[in-house]
């Protein structure tokens, strides 16, 4: 394997190392749906749905005094350069229940008792960091759903490669980079909401991480603001 | 956003995300679709809101219906049993219309059918009695004004934007309707029934389809009344 970072700090796909991919975000994609978001996350094009509060079916799951949060996140078969198999894998469930884990932090449980939020995410192309932009579109589909959340949630990824830590890897730094951590964030409460590591650093390094991740995020929340924005008030102006 | 507690500031209707800092050092409870923490106040929704001195009010654009006692709600019978239809109030719970509203006091499973009077799938206006988060919401139809609904285009809306549709005592509806010659019968739940003239009606849901999408502008009352008077002209 070559370098994935060049003597001049560039990376293989041109960015530099606190660079973030292109990042597109559209609102109200499904029309059926009580809240969506379409994301292009780099390559990652992902769409989320939400679906609720409604009624919790079957009846057993409700909680008499709060919401209850399903969610899905699935891999289309054809997101992947090798064929999927469209039955959720072992990654796929554990992303569904740390999405959902990051939502409860987010939303009001308490103020839709005894129902339940469905929450879908579809991957149609797949890139690295998808868990990120999921949550981001998740943030977002929420945000369109008019569900009370005590913030809005965005997701970016930083990793270790040739021995530096660079934001926002893309699948080929995530398969052959040194380390991989997915972070997402609450910009207004300064809060983590989701932290996963898979990898080697340094306590420096980690903490550099952790700071480039936040950098990042806020950066991402930037442009999901705007994406909102545009879709409720139509122009992004007198701001 | 605002910031600083010392300046008393006017703003008109500033536009807010959820998780926005509304005001630095609130007293009190903190009014509908906001929250504390602290002292500090934010929104919880999309919407807009309007801060006054101390006052601080939230306008959201989106969100479930959810139910009050007194609300006016158009409903759609989906089910029955032997004391009760089960009303779909386009809200989280299912409402609940109980027989002995329609049949009196002296209502009796054998002697009376719940079917001669609601069948599944009908269309019906009624008023909410009871709702708390324990407990589903209880319909009445024993008003003026309420009952079955025999004809009309059902049409939704965002609930949280029935107040645009409505106007400021009314203002609204009455233009549309009035110039679109129809009939609104509009739900607090976020469905409208538009009764009249075919053409009439596809004129209104045009005009309820420029509500939901504009409905943040403060000019929207001359927009609909241009939308209705090229439409109709």
């Amino acid at each position: 394997m070559g370098k994935l970072i060049d003597e001049n700090g560039i990376r293989l796909d041109g960015r530099r190392w606190d660079e973030l991919r292109p990042i597109k975000i559209e609102i109200g994609v499904i029309k059926n749906a009580d809240g969506s978001a379409y994301i292009e996350f780099g390559k990652n094009k992902i769409i989320a749905a939400v679906y609720g509060p409604r009624e919790a079916h079957p009846k057993h799951l409700a909680l008499p005094d709060k919401a209850i949060v399903r969610c899905r996140y699935h891999m289309a078969p054809f997101s992947t350069e090798e064929r999927k198999s469209p039955q959720p894998s072992r990654r796929e469930i554990e992303i569904s229940l740390v999405l959902r884990r990051a939502m409860e932090s987010v939303i009001f449980l308490e103020e839709y008792p005894r129902s339940i939020i469905d929450v879908f995410v579809e991957v149609l192309q797949s890139d690295g960091g998808s868990r990120c932009a999921s949550i981001t579109a998740v943030s977002a589909a929420l945000a369109d759903s008019g569900i009370s959340m005590k913030d809005l949630i965005v997701g970016c990824a930083v990793g270790k490669i040739d021995g530096q830590i660079v934001l926002d890897l893309n699948d080929l730094e995530d398969k052959e980079g040194e380390g991989d951590m997915p972070v997402a964030y609450m910009p207004n409460l300064d809060k983590i909401v989701l932290l996963q590591f898979d990898g080697i650093f340094s306590e420096e390094e980690f903490k550099k991480a952790i700071d480039l991740a936040i950098l990042g995020n806020k950066k991402v929340y930037e442009i999901l603001k705007k994406a909102l924005i545009e879709k409720y008030f139509g122009t992004v102006d007198e701001k | 956003m605002w910031h600083g507690s010392d300046i008393v500031m006017v703003l008109v209707r500033t536009k807010v995300l959820p998780g926005e800092l509304l005001h630095d050092s609130y007293q009190g409870q903190p009014p509908p679709y906001t929250y504390k923490l602290g002292s500090k106040l934010f929104s919880l929704k999309v919407g807009l809101v309007e801060i006054e001195g101390k006052e601080v009010k939230l306008i959201p654009l989106a969100g479930p219906y959810i139910p009050r006692v007194n609300d006016f709600v158009i409903g759609k019978i989906i089910d029955f049993d032997a004391f009760s239809w089960d009303v779909d109030i386009n809200s989280i719970y299912t409402a609940h219309l109980p027989a002995q509203d329609v049949f009196g006091r002296d209502f009796s499973p054998q002697t009376h059918s719940l079917t001669s009077q609601f069948k599944v799938g009908d269309i019906l206006a009624a008023k909410i009695v009871s709702y708390d988060r324990t407990k589903d919401p209880i319909l009445t139809v024993r008003d003026h004004g309420l009952g079955k609904i025999i004809n009309g285009e059902p049409i939704k809306l965002s609930p949280s934007k029935i107040p645009r549709l409505i106007g400021k005592k009314g203002s609204m509806a009455k233009i549309i309707e009035s110039k679109t010659k129809t009939k609104l019968i509009i739900g607090q739940n976020g469905v409208i029934i538009v009764q009249g003239p075919s053409e009439g009606i596809v004129l209104a849901s045009k005009a309820i389809r420029l509500i939901e999408e504009k409905a943040h502008l403060p000019s929207l009352t001359n927009m609909i009344n241009d939308l209705l008077t090229k439409e109709s002209g």
